[in-house]
């Protein structure tokens, strides 16, 4: 047994040590499969701020991740053909600077995220969860019949975008700037919570009546943190899409919005660190069952079923002692 | 733009609105009734399907692959009712969203390890091939007329089940309050197995049915799932009349969106312009329905109030 905070600890030293190691023993398919396991890891961070905290089941936080993965490949795209993305009204280059892409893919996922939010936070339960589908499947089929970027096939990028100073076509590299963004969500996440915003957040979703009874306008707490959820899991898909060098309709799709529920439910719902031990745990039951079988899904389904029939808290709820601050 | 064109596109939009509506039918009683939330429901649709393909390529009867397509989806729902979901019943959404997306990954993973995965063609009967004459010189399919009107028959046949029979009384109570008619003896739990099974064996009649105009493979339930999801928030989830009204209105908002945005388009700027930006509102043109029902009716056309 062991606390959540040891938990979380032993998790982070996991996403330092396995790399170091891949590293020393020249194993770079390791580095990419963690590389993978962070930025699932930020997209589920991403999500478990409105549907942890704030009590919203998004299922179509995909509509961000294939966002910001657009944003990239669209950016890219044009600096890899020196075509200018827009010459009227004013001349709009591409560009390969990660810190450019990775600020316009926040941006325009905090954008879609608030036309998202303001429709679909009107309702609740069932119907937020089919709307929310419905939203990214939308967006899906868009990128389906876009055929200037694409359309089904997607596009490739043959260059990883640059950071300054840094070589990010070493996997190393690449590696620990996706979890350094990591962390920084993390730690933005954590002081949210922490916030008379995220304090008030956490109490809409228990009792939504003494909130608004106190003169708190939840609609706004919750379309605030549906923004910022949004804005988190854009960033992923801009991260994803560069770790691939590819992007395409699949970034939108509705088993991507599932995976990252399950990424939550694994770990444990509404926990700092439910989302990055599930995503771990999961990019790791990919690789060894997808090892064994070819129908490795079977079994991850079996294991997704004895997760929820069994375990209400996940896999943190399980080891540690006590129950953390979810209900 | 012809006449006839535009018959034809809305027969079409009414065949893909019959066949949302057999899927959207058993979402939506599943969910009034007991409550949940079914992403399974997709993967009845395959099943279905794939039961009619395989007893078709064995016994070459259309009939009788219909006949295995009802059975074998009502079935495969009143297994997994039995088993599992009946436990998720009081749970909450979040709960049930995984735990049926467990499903989806095991029922397409099965089928893939039981069929391969290669697509099954299931053949239109011979005596459903060919076109037939409309009133007006119209040539269209007998199979896709023969879809719509079976369609509309499933659908009245639903609808005297719930207004008219002893089960349809039992349903509408279990609607209303299922402490209450728990309390007056009426056994709950085969009345959600049997209404569980019931909506299952829609999905497997759309699943056959629409398997003969395409192919039959995994992962062919889910667009169509989400299309219903679609159908069932616009007509207000619970209400079978919604589901109705909203599997027309997206079949023909989304057949004919197709078909005539670009044209329109055309008349304002060059065709192909038109064609790209009109498929791509096209695509879009039912999400925005809805959204725009919803901003008007937050609980759907149908629903009721929050």
């Amino acid at each position: 047994m062991m606390s959540e905070r040891n938990i979380n600890l032993l998790t982070l030293s996991l996403f330092v040590m396995i790399p170091v190691w891949a590293y020393m023993a020249d194993e770079p398919f390791t580095i990419t499969l963690m590389t993978r396991a962070a930025i699932f890891a930020l997209a589920a961070v991403g999500l478990n701020l409105i549907l942890g905290i704030g009590g919203f089941v998004s299922f179509g936080h995909a509509a961000f991740f294939g966002l910001g993965g657009y944003v990239m490949g669209i950016l890219a795209w044009h600096a890899q053909n020196y075509s200018p993305l827009l010459e009227w009204p004013l001349l709009i280059e591409g560009t390969n600077s990660m810190p450019v892409i990775w600020l316009l893919s926040i941006i325009l996922s905090a954008l879609l995220a608030l036309v998202i939010g303001a429709v679909s936070l009107k309702t609740s339960g069932v119907y937020f969860i089919m709307i929310t589908l419905a939203f990214a499947q939308m967006m899906y089929y868009f990128s389906v019949s876009w055929s200037a970027y694409g359309g089904e096939d997607g596009m490739s990028i043959y260059v990883r975008n640059e950071f300054p100073g840094l070589n990010t076509l070493d996997p190393i590299q690449f590696y620990f700037l996706c979890l350094m963004l990591l962390l920084a969500s993390l730690w933005l996440v954590s002081s949210l919570i922490k916030s008379p915003f995220g304090l008030a957040l956490n109490a809409a979703r228990q009792s939504p009546q003494r909130v608004q009874a106190v003169g708190l306008d939840i609609h706004r707490l919750q379309l605030f943190a549906f923004v910022v959820s949004g804005a988190i899991t854009g960033l992923a898909g801009a991260l994803f899409a560069d770790l691939n060098r590819f992007v395409s309709p699949n970034m939108f799709s509705w088993q991507l919005s599932g995976e990252f529920i399950v990424f939550i439910i694994i770990g444990g719902v509404g926990r700092l660190f439910g989302p990055v031990v599930g995503a771990l745990v999961f990019v790791g039951l990919e690789h060894f069952l997808g090892g064994i079988s070819d129908f490795w899904h079977i079994y991850l389904g079996v294991i997704l079923l004895l997760i929820v029939l069994f375990s209400k808290s996940g896999l943190i709820g399980l080891i540690a002692k006590k129950g953390g601050h979810h209900d | 733009m012809s006449f006839v064109l535009i018959v034809e596109q809305i027969l079409n939009g009414l065949q893909l609105g019959v066949t949302l509506f057999l899927m959207s039918a058993g979402l939506t009683l599943i969910f009034g009734v007991m409550g949940l939330i079914n992403l399974a429901h997709g993967s009845l649709y395959m099943v279905g399907a794939f039961a009619a393909a395989a007893v078709a390529g064995a016994f070459g009867s259309f009939i009788l692959a219909l006949i295995a397509a009802l059975a074998a989806a009502a079935i495969a729902g009143a297994i997994v009712e039995i088993s599992i979901l009946r436990r998720l019943y009081r749970r909450d959404h979040l709960d049930q969203v995984l735990a049926t997306f467990a499903l989806i990954l095991i029922f397409s993973e099965g089928t893939r390890w039981v069929f391969g995965s290669f697509p099954l063609y299931l053949d239109i009967p011979n005596y459903l091939q060919g076109p037939v004459m409309l009133p007006g010189g119209i040539q269209y399919p007998l199979y896709r007329i023969t879809l719509i009107i079976l369609g509309v028959l499933v659908a009245i046949f639903l609808g005297l089940l719930i207004s008219k029979t002893r089960i349809g009384i039992k349903i509408r109570a279990g609607e209303n309050d299922r402490e209450m008619i728990a309390a007056l003896g009426v056994d709950i739990s085969k009345l959600y197995t049997m209404v569980f099974a019931l909506g299952a064996a829609l999905a497997g009649l759309a699943g056959a049915l629409v398997g003969a105009i395409q192919s039959v493979e995994v992962g062919m339930g889910e667009p169509v799932l989400i299309l219903a999801f679609v159908v069932i928030v616009i007509g207000g989830i619970g209400s079978i009349k919604g589901a109705m009204v909203g599997s027309i209105l997206v079949g023909l908002t989304d057949t004919l969106g197709g078909v005539f945005l670009p044209k329109i388009l055309q008349l304002f700027i060059d065709i192909s312009t038109a064609t790209n930006v009109g498929s791509s509102i096209a695509s879009m043109a039912i999400y925005i329905l809805m959204g725009a029902i919803l901003i008007w009716r937050p609980t759907g056309l149908y629903g009721s109030r929050l």
